[in-house]
């Protein structure tokens, strides 16, 4: 029996009534794989310098390959927390205005502490700080 | 899954979200709120590196002050559940990754891998925090 109700042209497009199809769920999914080694790299490096002071920890985030793998780790890490912490907030929040003002904030808050995490590394690797 | 009822001739019953005074946890529900609970944990905890990361920027006042506030016990439990909680989603992420190619997901495999975050979490936790003490020389 046939349940799709969508027009042929509408299961095509396969977009949904959000009209971004499986946007959200793949990038979550492509953030995600990136983050496992992204991630385990970090958290090797935090762990190598508990206690280290500021002139071999700031040395060891401006090197280049940390630099770069820094600069992903935030671009990624916080473009994932945003979408999942998207979710939870439509899951959660009901009433139309707050919701709207917490999404806003959500995504912009991720966006300025990504962008403040990025300045701070670039620092540090072209050496403004030594 | 329930059936639908052939005689009743009424509708067929809707899945209904858990009442959450009567609700039996499982593992399996435990495990997926917490999926969800750690990710926000780490969205807070985020705050966190840019700090860290703006510390070391601004210079060895900035950074030793944060240093003294992460090394303090406040501090140290804050970092303890920030470690429980990249553990716990790494591995719990890696699950739902596995499931999301249509695998593992009868009920005896859903079970299998819950206990076996449960462990990795605990197991890697506890390594990262030895050797992050082994790092420091104390």
């Amino acid at each position: 029996m046939e349940t799709d109700t969508r027009s042929p042209i509408a299961r095509v497009r396969g977009l949904g009534s959000a009209k971004e199809g499986v946007q959200h769920w793949w990038v979550q999914r492509l953030t995600a794989v990136a983050l496992v080694p992204l991630s385990i790299w970090f958290v090797a490096g935090v762990v190598a310098m508990t206690g280290a002071p500021w002139a071999q920890a700031g040395a060891w985030i401006g090197r280049p390959l940390n630099a770069t793998l820094m600069i992903l780790l935030l671009g990624l890490g916080f473009h994932h927390a945003q979408l999942g912490l998207q979710v939870v907030v439509e899951d959660y929040v009901h009433a139309e205005g707050p919701k709207l003002a917490l999404l806003i904030l959500v995504k912009l808050l991720a966006l300025a502490l990504a962008l403040a995490g990025t300045i701070a590394v670039l620092r540090l690797s072209f050496g403004a700080a030594a | 899954m329930s059936a639908e009822p052939a005689a009743s001739g009424g509708l067929r019953p809707r899945p209904l979200s858990p009442h959450l005074q009567i609700y039996r946890r499982q593992l399996t529900s435990v495990l997926s709120i917490l999926h969800r609970a750690t990710g926000i944990a780490l969205s807070a905890g985020a705050l966190l590196l840019v700090w860290w990361l703006a510390a070391a920027a601004a210079g060895p006042e900035s950074y030793d002050r944060f240093s003294a506030i992460a090394g303090s016990v406040p501090g140290r439990l804050l970092l303890l559940g920030w470690t429980l909680s990249f553990f716990y989603h790494l591995a719990n992420g890696i699950r739902h990754l596995w499931w999301d190619t249509g695998r593992g997901l009868d009920l005896p495999s859903v079970y299998r891998s819950g206990y076996a975050v449960l462990a990795f979490t605990a197991v890697a936790t506890l390594l990262a925090w030895v050797l992050g003490y082994w790092a420091r020389g104390v």
